[in-house]
């Protein structure tokens, strides 16, 4: 099978991979729409979506209510209400970038997918070698570099709209993400000190990130998450924000500005910036992990490869592989049920106040943190 | 391969800086400008140099570019009407189109330049760590006068743009 798979050509391979993770990352990116609504109808204390059911399973005795009650078929039903809509066009938009909105919403969020490594398996003589579609040295360079790109959907989306909220909007939202993305950079550098330390070859690559989480000793195995607590708060905070998500969600704004942006988008280009949202927090999170939470280490302290050693599969590549996917999924997941609570507990900020955290309380504490760990790195690593 | 993938980008990069100047709407011209950085960064990555490519992207494409938008969404640009011609106007259009066939005509009378050997060129923009090292060491004077330059920009764009109440003499 395995040799089977590795004899066909390198770009057919290459394909079936690039598949492979967007047909992984795509409809996660669409289940956590469900998600939301369970999750906000759990926290107001209501049932949330528990009606749609397709005859076939309504035959089957217990499971069948039972995942009508969890709501699971919402999904299915939101997606062909979207697709199956009337597309309208307002007659007084642009119709060009009216159109290609939705599209640069989607783009960028799929092709930072190919720099962020997800897992990792063990090799023939112990090494961890990390899953990834592209293996670049720059990776969260790239990352940064592609999602940045994520804010001219919000803009063209307002622009194109032709009338006041979506412009409102769209102006919001270029000044938002160009401000948090000052905080978000320096807040990481940090991080891209200690794991460049003296005798390494440069490199802004997430996997190795992963791999200084993973090391012996006390301050080897823990997270960055322990060991730079104010960088992943900025982080965090800045994520938010970069993904337009509550408390920061002001592109949208829902009680002044109508729908925002997307104020005259309807059916599937409307979908198609709920999920760009959602795989922006998707990606936002996977980084997150990677550069904090120790990537597909199960455990502070515990690494991947003493957790395999552990189960006794650490012969298994495919096993590990799976193994590690499903504990940095896992991850990943639990860090987007947090953006969920954060969003239904959190009321929404002013703009004013938006900008002043911003520029006048992370920025200063990026800069301050950075300059901090510098002394104390530059002292540690001499 | 490689050298039809640099052709495509330069012609790409081209064909987009045309429409930058040539569009009448400013929101076109803005995103013509986008496409040709997206171009300029593909010519990176053809010559092997990702790190000034990403770089490109980040800071210009994902931030200037959109801070453009910005300004011409706050200004409200149309960009339909243009302004008659003015004396100054054509004179500078003299010396632009002067300056440029200048160039044009340079670059065919003495193009040729001594073959460099490939091997002992290393891509400075490739590494990140000899990008860094090179930063702080050889070009470190640019670095420092560039960064002076843009904080005096930056004071005086807040001179400029902020009302100072009593403080008259400062303006």
């Amino acid at each position: 099978m395995a040799d089977f798979y590795f004899n066909l050509p390198l770009w057919f391979r290459l394909l079936v991979q690039g598949f492979a993770v967007i047909m992984v990352v795509f409809p996660i990116a669409g289940f956590c729409s469900l998600a939301e609504r369970k999750v906000s109808a759990w926290i107001q204390g209501r049932p949330g979506p528990n009606r749609a059911l397709p005859v076939f399973i309504a035959w089957v005795p217990v499971l069948g209510p039972f995942l009508q009650r969890l709501g699971i078929f919402h999904f299915m039903a939101d997606g062909g209400k979207m697709l199956f809509k009337e597309d309208s066009l307002p007659g007084h938009v642009n119709k060009f970038y009216f159109i290609l909105a939705p599209i640069v919403a989607m783009m960028p969020a799929l092709t930072t997918v190919t720099t962020v490594p997800f897992g990792a398996y063990l090799d023939a003589a112990g090494q961890v070698i990390p899953l990834g579609l592209a293996r670049v040295d720059i990776g969260l360079l790239a990352v940064f570099a592609v999602s940045s790109l994520g804010v001219y959907s919000l803009i063209l989306a307002g622009w194109a709209s032709n009338s006041k909220y979506p412009f409102l909007g769209g102006v919001r939202a270029s000044a938002q993400l160009i401000s948090y993305e000052l905080a978000m950079t320096l807040s990481v550098v940090p991080v891209f000190l200690w794991i460049n330390s003296p005798g390494m070859p440069g490199t802004m690559s997430l996997a190795r990130a992963v791999e200084f989480q993973s090391l012996p000793g006390f301050f080897g195995g823990a997270w960055f998450i322990f060991i730079m607590p104010v960088a992943a708060l900025i982080f965090l905070v800045s994520l938010f924000a970069e993904t337009n998500r509550h408390p920061f969600d002001m592109a949208e704004g829902e009680a002044d500005l109508v729908g925002g942006f997307h104020t005259e988008y309807g059916a599937f280009k409307w979908g198609l910036f709920f999920v760009a949202e959602y795989a922006h927090m998707l990606i936002g999170s996977g980084v997150f992990t990677l550069l904090f939470l120790g990537g597909w280490n199960p455990l502070p302290w515990v690494t991947l490869a003493q957790f395999a050693a552990l189960l006794h599969v650490a012969q298994l590549p495919l096993v590990v592989g799976l193994l590690s996917i499903g504990i940095f999924l896992g991850k990943v997941i639990a860090l987007i049920f947090f953006f969920m609570w954060v969003r239904w507990t959190v009321p929404r900020f002013r703009y004013d106040q938006v900008m002043k955290l911003g520029w006048q309380k992370l920025l200063p504490l990026a800069i301050a943190n950075l300059i901090a760990y510098a002394i104390g790195i530059a002292v540690i690593q001499k | 391969m490689a050298q039809l993938l640099f052709n495509l980008f330069a012609v790409f990069t081209l064909v987009t800086a045309a429409g930058v100047v040539l569009n009448k709407n400013v929101v076109n011209a803005a995103m013509c400008l986008l496409l040709t950085l997206v171009g300029v960064a593909g010519l990176f990555v053809a010559l092997n140099a990702y790190l000034l490519a990403f770089i490109l992207l980040l800071v210009y494409a994902g931030a200037v570019v959109a801070l453009f938008l910005f300004i011409i969404m706050l200004l409200d640009t149309k960009g339909d009407q243009r302004p008659g011609l003015k004396h100054l106007s054509l004179i500078a259009r003299a010396i632009a189109l002067a300056l440029v066939a200048g160039g044009v005509v340079s670059f065919f009378v003495r193009s040729r330049l001594p073959e460099p050997s490939l091997g002992a060129t290393p891509a400075l923009g490739a590494e990140l760590k000899l990008y860094a090292y090179q930063l702080f060491t050889t070009y470190l004077l640019p670095v420092q006068v560039i960064g002076f330059l843009l904080l005096i920009a930056m004071l005086g764009v807040i001179v400029l743009s902020k009302k100072f109440d009593g403080l008259e003499d400062i303006k």
